[in-house]
């Protein structure tokens, strides 16, 4: 009896939700799952839910999307995944299923991509995921072509700062030796992994190469290490709380080395307010143009919206993504998800980034890789495209 | 007598029949809550069948739902479907026997915090490994089940956590068991067994953990450290065991059925505050219904007598 009444409620539980209507088309209904609480909280609230919360705000203060000759306004329908991916993966099939969302907008992090990839691909939705980085990337545009992976694969960062610190070395700026360190988490351990392969084909010669465990709050043993170590190169894939405490350690330990690259965290506003002009010469992944009206108007009006600047890596192609999307849809005219993968697969674009051509769902030479902080400005130094800067070597010693 | 045995073994056949149907009538979203139903309903009454008898508050819950997740996520596209789940089973009693034997001689609050450590400890060395060896973390499960079969398996799975307590509840065991729990020491003095009382059923309860994660996995495509042992697993595990009600075998579905349904509630209409909501969900339960809704509904029940 009892699990008849479980199997009663589940059924009602179900068609209770279920309560919204759908009209014909006099509003674009855009659902997302995204991590609102858990550890997953911090990136999505910095580089993603402002993202959005811009694009929508901009598109319906326009009148909303054209599609078929008329405005049509956006109505969103958020949910909170919790930072769990069996609670992504029910919300993005609640969205699709029941609340019949025209477009859905995906959520933060390369794992939650990944868990709710197959619902995505399942009822053919298009999925711009630009806050995960994967190698896989090429695999699973195979198994998902209507997945699109614009952040890159590690493979793609190591290469540029490979080649960057190649350059150095052979006009004898830098010497052969790299200190490394990697945070013991996805990020770090795919990033780490290609770059020993990258510096050492390269020639270069690994004098230290440590891994940390995730919430290491006293770094300093390690940057003692890497200072020992004679190398005049560190490099450090960490993430943002470490990236913190990174900076603030060599600087009380006045570990100055020729080329400081460090992880997540370096391109995020709050980096540049907390530590003043000593960001100066210190580089990580992501960048910014100079020249680039479009990303400056787009970093100007996220001020003035949230009262804080973009992240300098991920928030960029976050928002041209979306322009992406817009353009697409417009250009298909119609909610027809199939046609506008198509457009998106296809199609050229106009984004705050420049004109954007995607080359197998992945983003080709449209945004740097590798940035460093120049007179409080974080340049994009490669790959070596229009408007790159040069690198300053060595980096400025450290300021009380 | 006979006739009440036989109506009621053909009213539980056909309920089951009725949950086996569930696939065809829900559509996806309906089968996922679905799912994550059945999930809780086997991790919850495997929590209770070795807690609720022994009073030991388990928080591993998710160190053996890990363990499943991650055997999954390793032998699942070069073994067998079933061999794999074999491996996990097998894994997860060694864990538990070596854990078994040598913790279940804490008690009270010790245990808890033990249990609590011993998830962060597997799921560090699960970390220390792939950092160190493999040089990967984050693993891909691909697979070509289906969330229909996942749904199955963990319903064949819930009805063997329950004839398993059914059995246990009538055996030299079970009865071992609640004298330990009402007083060990003179469950000690009458001759029992404690040590090997409790190590069996840890044991036991445990499998059904480790099955639970190792059959859930492939709905996630991609598992690494911190998603496959999430505490919060283990958290949501013991409340709704406990507001089910766990001197009851089927006091803990009591409790994940409700849960499960409003935190679903809760997070369709108020995503930006449930946090909050379950709070105040979690301290009305332990004022109002410290006993749990089995105990609310016994005690309703027995007053106007």
């Amino acid at each position: 009896m009892m699990r008849l009444t479980l199997c009663a409620l589940a059924a009602l539980a179900a068609t209770a939700l279920a309560a919204a209507p759908t009209v014909a088309q006099d509003k674009v209904k855009i659902g997302y799952a995204i991590s609102k609480t858990g550890p997953n909280a911090g990136g999505a609230t910095i580089t993603q839910i402002p993202n959005y919360e811009m694009w929508v705000k901009d598109v319906n203060a326009k009148g909303g999307l054209m599609i078929g000759g008329k405005r049509v306004p956006i109505e969103v329908i958020e949910y909170d995944d919790r930072s769990n991916s069996e609670e992504a993966v029910r919300a993005v099939e609640r969205l699709v299923t029941q609340d019949k969302v025209d477009l859905l907008f995906p959520p933060w992090g390369t794992g939650l991509n990944l868990a709710v990839g197959p619902v995505f691909n399942k009822y053919g939705y298009p999925q711009l995921a630009f806050s995960a980085v994967t190698d896989r990337a090429p695999d699973l545009v195979k198994r998902w072509p209507n997945s699109f992976w614009l952040l890159g694969t590690s493979t793609q960062y190591v290469d540029s700062l490979v080649g960057l610190l190649k350059k150095l070395r052979d006009e004898g700026k830098i010497g052969p030796n790299i200190a490394m360190i990697s945070i013991a988490d996805g990020f770090g351990i795919d990033l780490s992994q290609a770059a020993r392969k990258g510096f050492t084909a390269a020639g270069f010669k690994l004098a230290y190469d440590k891994s940390y465990p995730i919430g290491t709050q006293d770094l300093s043993p390690l940057i003692g290490e890497a200072s020992r170590s004679g190398a005049d190169t560190f490099v450090a894939f960490s993430y943002p709380p470490d990236t913190m405490a990174l900076t603030e350690q060599s600087k009380v330990a006045s570990y100055a080395p020729k080329v400081m690259f460090l992880g997540v965290g370096v391109g995020f506003p709050m980096y540049a307010q907390r530590f003043g002009a000593n960001v100066e010469g210190i580089m990580s992944l992501g960048g910014w143009s100079k020249d680039n009206a479009s990303t400056l108007a787009y970093a100007k009006k996220h001020e003035e919206m949230f009262k804080r600047g973009p992240d300098r890596w991920g928030s960029q192609i976050g928002y041209s993504s979306l322009q992406m999307l817009e353009q697409a849809i417009e250009k298909v005219g119609k909610i027809d998800r199939a046609a506008i993968i198509k457009e998106l697969q296809t199609g050229t674009f106009d984004t705050v980034l420049g004109k954007v051509k995607m080359v197998d769902n992945m983003m080709k030479d449209n945004f740097w890789l590798i940035g460093q902080w120049q007179d409080g400005f974080f340049v994009g130094v490669a790959p070596q495209r229009a408007g790159v800067g040069s690198v300053v070597v060595p980096k400025p010693a450290w300021k009380p | 007598m006979m006739t009440q045995d036989a109506l009621r073994v053909l009213g539980v056949a056909a309920a089951i029949a009725g949950l086996a149907c569930v696939p065809f009538l829900l559509g996806d979203y309906g089968l996922s809550l679905a799912i994550n139903i059945v999930s809780y309903t086997v991790l919850a009454t495997a929590w209770s069948l070795f807690s609720g008898p022994t009073r030991y508050v388990s928080l591993a819950t998710v160190a053996f739902f890990g363990i499943g997740a991650y055997t999954t996520a390793v032998f699942a596209e070069t073994l067998a479907w079933p061999l794999v789940l074999l491996i996990a089973a097998g894994i997860g009693i060694l864990v538990a026997g070596i854990v078994g034997l040598s913790t279940l001689r804490l008690s009270g609050v010790y245990f808890v915090i033990f249990t609590l450590g011993l998830a962060e400890l597997v799921r560090q060395l699960v970390t220390w490994y792939e950092v160190n060896k493999t040089r990967t973390l984050g693993r891909y499960v691909f697979t070509d089940i289906t969330a229909a079969q996942i749904y199955w398996q963990l319903l064949i799975l819930a009805v063997l956590v329950f004839a398993a307590g059914f059995l246990i509840g009538r055996s030299r065991l079970g009865l071992a068991l609640r004298a330990i729990g009402d007083d060990e020491t003179v469950a000690r003095h009458s001759g029992i067994d404690a040590t090997q009382a409790k190590v069996a059923l840890f044991v036991l309860s445990t499998v059904f953990m480790t099955l639970t994660g190792a059959i859930m996995a492939p709905r996630w495509t991609y598992i690494d450290p911190a998603i496959a042992f999430n505490p919060v697993i283990s958290f949501t595990v013991l409340i709704m065991a406990l507001l089910g009600g766990v001197h009851r075998l089927y006091g803990p579905v009591m409790g994940v059925v409700p849960l499960a349904l409003l935190f679903e509630f809760l997070l369709a209409r108020f995503p930006n505050h449930f946090s909050i909501m379950v709070g105040l969900v979690f301290i009305l339960i332990v004022y109002a219904i410290p006993r749990g809704i089995v105990g609310l509904v016994e005690q309703t029940v027995r007053r106007p007598a």
